[in-house]
């Protein structure tokens, strides 16, 4: 019925005592980037868990396509689809562009029970698809240790999606990174959107949540405070949204306040 | 004339590659981890070339007896270098020397099985040693390091113990007389390529005994054992899929994790390949004594990782190759043969060794900062 890839209703998750996460709901089109804000300690990471079936949900339910879903593992959310690039990227420093962007999934060539990793052919896919992102990959046997923060940050994304990626979770993809480099992270992002993905971006920076999400999602204490499209909310809301609002709210007019006797 | 215009071209291709800078071909092999190894190498038979040439170190006999001690070696130090590139050490390499030994020598001279029987078991054992190595390090998180050093204990102790229970000594002699004829054996314990050494002794081209056979009569089984894991384990690491699961579980297991690389098997697995790798230097040394020594192998396990970090590979893991920790164990066998053809007295092979490897670990530093480096 509903035009939604995937959706998550209702999620509550607890620790012994601790209510990590409480009631949280989000709806995700094709082609649509939500943008999961929250401040330290909000519940991001546990979400996120949640997400790529670390953790079992305690309350709530995932339905993906339509059908209602349990995962065991992570590798059930992969299989189906949604995949997570975590902030370490997974990604070996040591190793080459290539080696890293098929790690665990490796082509193969050759004859049964000698069968070979194919690094011709990866090489050519890993060259091609770092290439589709404009990061020119002169040499793909370079170790991943030699580029930039935000090129690795691509090329796990790009990895994710070539291995199938449906739904993509991106934990803080831009918290490491300069503000040019981010930019350019942030553009990858968008663009695997208008190929038809599905984005999460987990963040607490709303300049870099904004321009590129149509729809944001507030995380405070555990709670969700809401999820609203782009059009009916501004910049400055979600940020005191945030920040829980009433402490900004306060400052402000605090600052107000010294301004008027200063002048 | 034609250096301006050489100079012109030079600088339109710098323009093309703007972004590409070009990685020269020296550069992509200084960056290979067994440079430094190969370097090492050639300058040690450089020396020894001049300082050595004419005292017979370089006859067949002095080669074959040189390539020997570094085949042992490099058998051992193969393993622990694929070992350490997947993240972890071996400690207990030595220790399992002395016990595949025994793990021969008991059956076959005291229980009387026949001696492939006795070389069987002794994988076997190596096979569950590897095991239990691999998944106590493996479930239990800790460092490879303290779990191996217990090994190395517990393996050495039980090798003396049971030795001295089941027989009364420490050494068990008399396995020479059962390699004939035996279906496994001489896999361990045949020199090959007679019929070269033959022919090369009856031109007069090598020394001869007095009874006019060959003094270098062929290719010892350790030198084709030698060779055969350094093609095996390179082409595992440069062309398998098995390879790349074992740079990235010593890369970063975690992130290998992630992505679905079954790293507690990899590690599993490359431990029981050192404990196999030392009971094939057991079998042969064994066999070529023809007896058994419950102390054989002490501290061999050092000397394999000292050759695997000259070859290149880091202590941190995820770097490194196996034709590079042969080249290592070149350099150990052939300075510890070579040391006597010389007037330096062989004491000095041990400060050597310890010089080598601290040189390779610094160049070893350098290089992984350099490959690691952000633009």
């Amino acid at each position: 019925m509903s035009d939604y890839l995937v959706q998550f209703n209702n999620i509550s998750k607890f620790f012994g005592k601790v209510i990590a996460l409480k009631d949280v709901t989000m709806k995700l089109r094709k082609g649509e980037i939500m943008c999961l804000l929250g401040d330290n300690g909000a519940g991001k990471s546990t979400l996120i868990k949640t997400l790529a079936g670390v953790h079992k949900p305690d309350e709530g339910e995932i339905i993906f396509e339509g059908e209602k879903i349990v995962f065991d593992s992570p590798k059930d959310a992969l299989d189906i689809g949604i995949a997570t690039v975590y902030q370490d990227l997974a990604l070996v420093p040591l190793m080459s562009v290539t080696r890293n962007f098929f790690m665990g999934r490796e082509p193969l060539k050759g004859p049964p029970f000698l069968k070979t990793f194919d690094i011709e052919k990866a090489n050519k896919i890993a060259a091609e698809r770092m290439g589709q992102i404009g990061i020119d990959v002169r040499d793909p046997s370079q170790a991943v240790g030699t580029m930039s923060g935000g090129e690795r940050q691509c090329l796990a994304i790009s990895r994710a999606i070539y291995f199938g990626a449906k739904v993509l979770v991106l934990d803080e993809p831009t918290s490491a990174l300069g503000v040019h480099q981010a930019s350019v992270v942030l553009k990858y992002i968008v663009k695997a959107a208008s190929q038809g993905l599905a984005v999460i971006l987990i963040t607490h920076n709303v300049h870099h949540a904004y321009p590129v999400g149509n729809s944001f999602t507030v995380l405070n204490r555990g709670k969700s405070l809401g999820t609203y499209e782009k059009k009916d909310i501004s910049r400055e809301k979600l940020l005191s949204m945030m920040a829980g609002g009433e402490e900004l709210d306060k400052l402000e007019v605090e600052l107000k306040e010294m301004n008027r006797i200063s002048s | 004339m034609s250096t301006k215009s050489k100079s012109i071209k030079s600088k339109t291709d710098f323009n093309q590659d703007e972004r590409l800078k070009k990685v020269s071909n020296l550069k992509v092999l200084l960056n290979r981890p067994e440079l430094g190894a190969l370097g090492g190498a050639i300058l040690v038979f450089i020396f020894f070339g001049i300082v050595a040439g004419d005292t017979g170190m370089f006859s067949a006999y002095g080669i074959l007896n040189f390539l020997d001690v570094s085949a042992n070696l490099g058998i051992i130090a193969i393993a622990a270098a694929m070992l350490m590139i997947g993240g972890e050490f071996d400690l207990s390499i030595g220790s399992m020397i002395g016990f595949a030994g025994i793990c021969i020598a008991i059956p076959a001279i005291y229980w009387g099985w026949p001696l492939w029987m006795s070389i069987v078991f002794a994988f076997s054992m190596a096979v569950l040693v590897g095991y239990f190595n691999g998944i106590l390090v493996v479930k239990t998180g800790l460092p490879s390091f303290i779990v191996t050093l217990a090994m190395l204990f517990i393996l050495r102790g039980a090798t003396l113990a049971l030795t001295r229970l089941i027989t009364g000594r420490t050494q068990v002699p008399g396995l020479r007389v059962l390699i004939e004829n035996d279906p496994i054996a001489w896999i361990f314990a045949t020199d090959t390529f007679k019929w070269v050494f033959t022919w090369l002794g009856s031109m007069n081209l090598i020394a001869l005994r007095t009874d006019g056979t060959p003094l270098a009569t062929g290719i010892p089984p350790s030198v084709i054992w030698f060779i055969a894991l350094a093609i095996l384990t390179t082409w595992i690491l440069m062309k398998t899929r098995y390879g790349n699961w074992i740079f990235a579980s010593g890369g970063d297991k975690n992130g290998a994790n992630n992505v679905g690389v079954p790293v507690g098997r990899v590690k599993i697995s490359l431990f029981i390949g050192t404990a196999v790798a030392a009971t094939i230097f057991a079998t042969i040394q064994v066999l070529d004594a023809g007896s058994a020594d419950t102390m054989r192998g002490t501290l061999k396990e050092l000397e394999a990782i000292a050759a695997a970090v000259v070859g290149g590979c880091l202590l941190t893991g995820g770097y490194g190759s196996a034709i590079g920790a042969a080249f290592g164990a070149i350099i150990f066998g052939t300075v510890s043969m070579g040391i006597f053809y010389t007037d330096v007295d062989t004491d000095w092979f041990k400060v050597f060794l310890g010089a080598m490897m601290l040189i390779a670990v610094i160049f070893n530093n350098y290089i992984r900062r350099k490959v690691t480096e952000s633009k």
